[in-house]
């Protein structure tokens, strides 16, 4: 099925998310859209499964003009879509959900689900998904529930495949896996449109790339371009996509985790004996699949976690059962790992957001009483250091994009004086423009000698400015490996191998040396 | 197309709504912050996107809302109950048996009853131009602002625990039991001028914040949930006072009934204007607690702490905010806040202690944060919009047999509007925040290429 878009604009008030972007898809061709987040990748795709209507131009199915108005129309016509975040019902099996919204029943109106338990098991056999259609969908891993979705698409008879972000919850190697099943979908002759921001991975299924700027196609590109060449192409600009950063010079260990160990309230070990330390000027970056207890880490530290034992300790003072506030005082700087959530009241103005954590404090208080010229002061300053993009001090914090919301998050942590700084996803939702000057931000903050601590699940990230890894799995420590480590042992660690046998396996089987290229 | 098909579009498209709203409320095109979720099955049905979703929850919203709103929920049931007056009234039930033979009457006796109503409401509130003297011309307005008076000083109690996050219905209890305590001062210890009205104040503070500080302390320690507290804890103060009203120690000599002694008077706050009028200095009082409760709220590091705590008390805490004691100090802060309503009650117009001390004000009193969108003035204002209501009400009735009921109703139905947005939104056809509607101009722009 060849799939064209012509012209198709989508407005919002004022604000023009996709403006006149042609696509053409070709049967049987992986077609990646490159763009940054906000560039309207989504939008454009939410038109195209009949989600929006377009304000201008049309969509074309082998030829023929359709009109979409809404999923069902976009699913009859071959078109299925995997969203980012999944749309599936966590506590029915997957057949349940494959079936749900095109059920077939018997002639007394009882779902016939053995009929799509057959079809999910043709399916499965077919691409080798290896999918129980009577799992509870809940109990899944991610990478599994992401091919129920894709599952739900073909048993509809899709013949073009949107994937929206799909790698941005995936393991390295589920990634690996997902890449080929794309492969499989597409020498089957199905299409599929394949969202990402991931150069990488976008070079290396794609057969055609097509790059979104600002709701513009800025130009297609060929797999084999450079990453330079598309990073460029995508922001606008020239970005250096390799950190410049200088050697470690590390100096002595004034943070130790010794030993740790945080229980959740249902009483599993979510950080399961810990061992650690940082020396001044280094980088030390926490990798792992999401949920292996990175979270907890950080929060052991910073004192937000309930049941703690063992100990952390900062120059020499213990910090485990100490309050927040304490600890903040001690120095620690935190930047959360969900700015929305943890990082940021929505609300308050950007000028009181830079203060969240010294508000009480001179200079920005004096006995009860805020000081509103110097907490005005204060968000200039650090406005134009940080090179927030926000229409005024006074503007809420909720309203600016994902990026500037980080650097201001950022700017508060980085503006006093520091003896450790941990920051948890500290490019997440950042456009490729803000992470270069965050990641620089970070590097400057180790040279000036503090013991810096990043956790992150972006394997790249942590390649790029670890100065040592340390990787979690299941709470546990899996080892600590120099900063040079290749992606695959990193990787295979991520998955749970302690560091001796993974890097003991890569010598055997001689895998490419890994290279931290983004 | 089967049911849950069009039910499964639906929620695509309210899901799709939400994220044009998230699109139209980002200022720039440079935004990103989806973080996966652990679980992310059924992430989008529906919920709204980050950036409007911050921690605020609807309760939140609702009481927070736009203040245009505000002010068309009070025009829309102020006509919703002309409306009902006029269905109400003898003279347009009679007109209406021949409405087919001379429509116009009905129409007009419909008309006058409404509008004579509401003029009596007006003269009663605010201004009698039928007085001979200028003091009963104004008379009416010192009324307003005697009844106001504990209006403002709860609502502003109820506002407060608002903006830290908490439904504080429990005005009504700490009231009460502020009274209580204040009316205890007043009629049974004997002190020189200025010296006892202080107690008395002090009294009602203390009796007051030592109420809802239980219900703060509870929710900090165990989490239990406030608005069950504070609703128990009201059945708890009413039940308590009539038990003490029984007892010696605050039972009237010589008296069956559950009344107090009269306070002596130098607990009482003076008259303003003299003995013609009720008014007193408890609404000054309110006046300056409205000053000083925007000052803690704007200006302080306690408001600042109490904001934060509201709108997001997940980063709060990361902030080194302590969540459990914002929940205590704000409860504290709210229950002094209606301990002097009753104060103004006892000391100030009842100048006795009964059990219907705090009438319904506890109750009112959250109406009138609501009204005034949790802000100080906002509140104050509501709170003299209300005090109208009540005292042009008794006019009213008197006036015109128009039912003080319709009062009631009235308040009923601002507050039905102020948690219904969209309806007053959609009446006066105002745009969403920060939304802009998709115009039929776009919609046809769409088909039309669609079918070329």
């Amino acid at each position: 099925m060849k799939l064209e878009l012509q012209g198709i604009t989508k407005r919002f008030g004022s604000l023009v998310a996709n403006d006149h972007i042609d696509l053409v898809v070709e049967p049987g061709q992986v077609h990646s859209l490159l763009g940054e987040n906000g560039a309207g990748k989504s939008t454009l795709m939410n038109v195209l499964y009949g989600l929006y209507e377009p304000s201008e131009g049309r969509i074309l199915v082998d030829g023929q003009p359709v009109s979409f108005s809404g999923p069902g129309d976009a699913m009859a016509a071959g078109i299925g879509m995997v969203h980012q975040h999944f749309m599936l019902v966590p506590v029915f099996t997957v057949a349940e959900n494959v079936a749900l919204g095109n059920e077939a029943t018997k002639a007394t109106g009882m779902l016939n689900l053995s009929q799509t338990r057959a079809k999910i098991k043709a399916i499965s056999d077919q691409y080798g998904f290896d999918v129980d259609p009577d799992a509870i969908v809940e109990d899944l891993p991610v990478g599994v529930q992401q091919r129920v979705e894709i599952i739900k698409a073909l048993v509809r008879d899709a013949e073009v495949l949107i994937l929206d972000e799909p790698t941005a919850v995936l393991t390295p190697k589920e990634t690996d896996e997902l890449l080929a099943i794309m492969g499989q979908l597409k020498s089957d002759g199905k299409s599929i449109v394949f969202i990402s921001h991931k150069l990488r991975e976008v070079k290396q299924v794609s057969d055609l790339i097509t790059v979104i700027r600002r709701g513009k196609v800025v130009g297609t590109a060929d797999p084999d371009s450079s990453t330079t060449e598309l990073a460029s192409l995508m922001v606008g600009r020239a970005v250096s996509l390799t950190l410049d950063k200088a050697p470690a010079q590390p100096g002595e260990a004034t943070f130790r985790i010794t030993d740790l160990t945080v229980l959740a309230p249902n009483g599993q070990r979510v950080v399961d004996g810990i061992s650690l330390e940082i020396r001044r000027g280094e980088i030390l970056a926490v990798a792992g699949v999401q949920g292996n207890g990175q979270t907890e880490l950080t929060e052991a530290v910073l004192g937000l976690q309930g049941h703690v034992s063992g100990s952390i300790t900062l120059e020499g003072h213990e910090l485990v059962g100490r309050s927040v506030k304490e600890i903040i005082r001690a120095g620690v700087g935190f930047v959360p790992e969900d700015r929305n959530v943890e990082g940021l009241v929505g609300p308050f103005s950007v000028a009181e957001n830079l203060i969240l954590n010294r508000y009480d404090q001179e200079p920005f208080a004096k006995g009860l009483g805020l000081k509103p010229a110097v907490i005005q002061q204060n968000a200039r300053e650090k406005i134009a250091e940080f090179d927030v993009r926000t229409q005024s001090a006074q503007a809420a914090a909720g309203t600016l994009s994902g990026g500037n919301q980080q650097k201001v998050v950022m700017a508060r942590e980085l503006s006093r004086p520091l003896k450790l700084f941990i920051a948890s996803q500290p490019t997440r939702g950042v456009d490729v423009g803000s992470i270069e000057f965050l990641h620089k931000r970070i590097v400057a903050e180790r040279d000036g000698g503090t013991p810096v601590m990043i956790v992150s699940t972006e394997l790249d990230e942590v390649l790029e400015l670890a100065d040592r890894i340390a990787v979690l799995y299941r709470g546990r420590l899996m080892g600590i490996v120099p900063g040079n480590t290749s992606r695959d042992v990193v990787g295979l660690m991520m998955a749970g191998m302690p560091a001796e046998e993974a890097l003991g396996q890569e010598q055997e089987f001689g895998t490419e040396p890994g290279s931290g290229e983004l | 197309m089967s049911n849950e098909q069009k039910t499964e579009r639906q929620l695509s498209r309210t899901a799709a709504h939400d994220e044009e709203v998230r699109l139209e409320a980002a200022a720039e095109l440079g935004d990103g912050n989806q973080a996966p979720p652990a679980v992310p099955a059924g992430a989008q049905s529906g919920e709204l996107q980050p950036g409007l979703r911050e921690s605020q929850s609807l309760m939140q919203r609702i009481a927070t809302g736009n203040a245009l709103v505000a002010v068309l929920a009070v025009i829309m049931s102020l006509i919703l109950g002309g409306l009902l007056i006029a269905i109400t009234d003898e003279r347009v039930a009679e007109a209406a048996g021949y409405f087919f033979a001379r429509p116009g009457d009905m129409l007009s006796a419909a008309w006058t009853a409404a509008s004579e109503a509401y003029l009596a409401l007006f003269q009663g509130a605010v201004f009698n131009w039928e007085a001979d003297t200028f003091a009963g011309m104004i008379y009416p307005l010192t009324q307003t602002l005697t009844v106001a008076t504990p209006l403002i000083c709860a609502g502003l109690g109820v506002a407060l625990a608002f903006r830290a996050g908490l439904f504080n219905i429990g005005a009504q209890g700490q009231m009460i039991i502020g009274a209580t305590l204040a009316a205890w001062v007043g009629f049974t210890w004997h002190l020189p001028v200025g010296l006892h009205l202080l107690l008395v104040i002090i009294a009602g503070i203390v009796g007051g914040a030592f109420w809802a500080g239980i219900v703060g302390l509870l929710k900090a320690k165990t989490g239990a949930h406030e608005v069950i507290l504070t609703i128990m804890l009201n059945y708890v103060a009413i039940n308590l006072v009539l038990y003490l009203l029984t007892t010696p120690a605050f039972q009237r000599p010589g008296s069956s009934n559950p009344i107090s002694p009269q306070l002596d008077d130098t607990a009482l706050y003076p008259l303003m204007f003299g003995d013609g009028f009720r008014l007193h200095w408890g609404f000054v009082v309110a006046i300056a607690l409205t000053v000083l409760v925007s000052w803690l709220l704007n200006r302080s590091t306690i408001g600042f702490e109490l904001r934060a705590v509201g709108a997001n008390p997940t980063a709060a805490r990361t902030a080194g905010i302590s969540v459990t004691k914002g929940y205590v100090v704000v409860m504290v802060i709210a229950g002094a806040l209606a301990g002097l309503a009753g104060v103004a009650q006892v000391a100030g117009t009842e100048h006795v202690l009964t059990a219907g001390v705090a009438a319904s004000f506890g109750f009112d009193a959250i109406t009138v944060a609501l009204l005034g969108r949790s802000t100080p003035w906002g509140t104050f204002a509501a709170g003299l919009l209300f005090g109208a209501f009540r005292a042009g009400g008794v006019v009213m009735q008197t006036n015109t047999g128009t039912s003080i009921d319709i009062v009631l109703v009235v308040q009923s139905l601002i507050v039905l509007f102020i948690a219904a947005p969209p309806l007053v939104r959609s009446v006066f056809r105002l745009p969403a925040p920060g939304a802009v509607r998709k115009g039929p101009k776009a919609r046809k722009n769409a088909t039309a290429g669609g079918a070329a």
